[in-house]
């Protein structure tokens, strides 16, 4: 008896949440492998099975390769410059005001600068693309160029030069990011203990020094998982290249990035088939890059 | 030791100060933008408004549609969210502590969805979403809401559940409250700072939701706020209502940082749940 109503009771926890996920997760995911074969246009009856041709068109595709192009250098400038910023912001924000008394502690301020910092992490991705969108404006009624031309400058395209797009893409999306990291990190240097910190400082080691030989090697595994969170936005991008970016993309494609060309490709092209051969490809490359950060760093634990 | 009076301590402020600054200096030239009319907004960036025009909010909440966006939003996000809680700490209570054939695979089977980057799924989730009846509908968005929030839900909090006492379930059966008595009045509550980080982890995530609505609604009257705000961007030529985008824009974006600052610190920590594993 007492069996019967645990099971009812694992059951009736478990059917709707299970089906939830089945039906509108689990499902999609397995068709998108099966869909990748065919050339579904989405409005046949039954799907054509083409075998593996839509991956050799793929490794054809100039905007495939386009968009590769984009996710190698997001992924690796983004996050060198977020977990530089923010390494040194929040080792500012937490140690940078040298010992006083007893131990360590930030610059004055500190908590209003984690607030400031933190904020465009809780706008949304797209407000904050339709923002910069008016910031970049390539006349005087853009921000920076409005000052660039009060300097007596030239105003600058900087989403509309093919050298520059990119660029300026990759700021916005560090703009966002840093903030988030900061608060992480910060995290991470107040659990190492302050003695450490005034061992070091006792012997004359410099903020320097309590830098690169005390924080760093300490705050390993936290940077570890901000790298692969990083790596992994790298390979996101739609809603700010979507938005932010001529024609989402452009120009001549140099910001392009799959899933942007996923969407086109299943939703404004109807080729459902090739779209979800791009999303096949996507999830590999993700795949791959999340397990061989995870070997590369993985080394033994530093005992606190 | 040295005070803050050295160069060192002087080259860190202005470096905090500069980043506060490219912060908070885009945030007010939009929000002072929203009081411009279309020869400011298009004539020198730097200039201030000539005078406050409250009518531009007036225009972008009702001829703009934003105050009907702002309202599907809220209703999504709010009843998402709550799905997603509910459901989530359900699966997450019985996969952490209940032993049962297959909880191992179906526990696998939700955390797996972490891996899987949500591209990939959008196209045929679309076809999904359109058999079941669910297209262009706020219920439909909502439903997909909660699945898509399941996976991390359900792993942060099967992993808090797994924490708290065995005794205390015990003594709850002991006095012969039901499976489900206990889970409602004696778990959930122990359960209440994990439940508060995840929460605030999906209420941010789901408000921030951009393509699901994008692939899923086509429905003008029914857009969220961000796919709106995106949408009043593209189609704003220059003969456009500019300076309704711009007080729009500030109507989606002050709110969320009037929470913000109000439960910053919670909010932190939420958000970061994600990054803690």
């Amino acid at each position: 008896m007492e069996r019967l109503r645990k099971y009812g009771f694992v059951i009736g926890f478990l059917i709707v949440p299970v089906t939830l996920y089945v039906v509108f997760v689990i499902s999609p995911y397995i068709q998108a492998f099966q869909l990748s074969l065919t050339s579904w246009n989405g409005y046949q009856a039954v799907p054509n099975f083409v075998g593996l041709e839509n991956f050799t068109r793929l490794f054809k595709d100039e905007v495939f390769w386009n968009a590769l192009r984009t996710h190698g250098i997001v992924l690796l400038v983004m996050p060198l410059v977020v977990l530089a910023l923010a390494l040194v912001f929040s080792f500012l924000l937490n140690l940078g005001g040298g010992s006083r008394g007893a131990g360590m502690r930030g610059v004055t301020g500190s908590t209003f600068y984690k607030v400031v910092f933190f904020a465009p992490q809780v706008l949304a991705v797209a407000i904050v693309g339709v923002l910069w969108k008016a910031i970049y404006r390539p006349d005087e009624a853009g921000v920076i160029n409005g000052v660039v031309m009060k300097l007596g400058g030239e105003p600058i395209g900087w989403m509309s030069d093919p050298d520059l797009a990119l660029w300026s893409l990759i700021a916005v999306m560090c703009w966002q990011a840093v903030g988030f990291y900061v608060v992480l990190f910060s995290a991470g240097m107040s659990a190492i203990p302050k003695d450490y910190f005034e061992a070091a400082a006792l012997d004359g080691a410099g903020r320097f020094t309590l830098f690169f030989r005390i924080t760093l090697p300490l705050l390993r595994d936290t940077l570890q998982v901000g790298w692969v969170y990083l790596g992994i936005a790298a390979f996101d991008c739609f809603a700010l290249v979507n938005v932010l970016t001529l024609d989402a993309g452009g120009p001549d494609g140099v910001t392009t990035v799959l899933p942007v060309e996923i969407f086109k490709t299943a939703f404004t092209y109807s080729k459902v088939g090739y779209a979800s051969a791009m999303g096949v490809a996507l999830f590999f490359l993700t795949i791959t890059f999340a397990v061989l950060t995870l070997r590369v760093t993985r080394r033994e634990k530093i005992e606190l | 030791m040295r005070r803050n009076r050295s160069p060192f301590g002087a080259l860190s402020h202005l470096a905090l100060i500069v980043w506060a600054l490219l912060i908070i200096l885009p945030l007010l030239w939009t929000f002072l933008a929203a009081f411009k009319n279309n020869t400011e907004i298009f004539g020198d960036a730097l200039q201030l408004p000539g005078e406050i025009r409250w009518d531009n909010w007036v225009r972008a909440w009702e001829k703009a549609q934003v105050g009907r966006y702002m309202v599907n939003t809220v209703i999504v996000v709010f009843f998402g969210t709550l799905g997603t809680m509910l459901f989530g700490s359900m699966a997450a209570y019985v996969l952490a502590r209940y032993k049962f054939i297959g909880s191992k695979l179906i526990y696998l089977l939700f955390v797996s969805g972490m891996a899987f980057p949500v591209f990939l799924a959008i196209t045929p989730l679309f076809f999904v979403v359109k058999q079941v009846g669910l297209h262009d509908s706020l219920f439909g968005l909502i439903v997909v809401y909660i699945a898509y929030s399941m996976p991390f839900t359900v792993f942060f909090l099967a992993a808090f559940f797994r924490t708290l006492p065995e005794a205390i379930a015990e003594a709850a059966k002991i006095d012969g409250a039901s499976h489900t008595r206990t889970f409602f009045q004696v778990m959930l509550p122990m359960a209440k700072p994990g439940l508060v980080s995840i929460t605030i982890f999906n209420v941010l995530g789901q408000w921030n939701q951009y393509l699901l609505p994008l692939a899923l609604i086509t429905d003008r009257d029914k857009y969220v706020i961000t796919q709106g705000i995106a949408d009043i961007s593209t189609i704003a030529g220059y003969e456009a209502d500019w300076p309704a985008l711009f007080a729009a824009m500030n109507l989606a974006i002050l709110p969320v940082l009037i929470v913000y600052i109000i439960f910053q610190r919670q909010i932190q920590s939420g958000l970061g749940a994600g990054a803690v594993k």
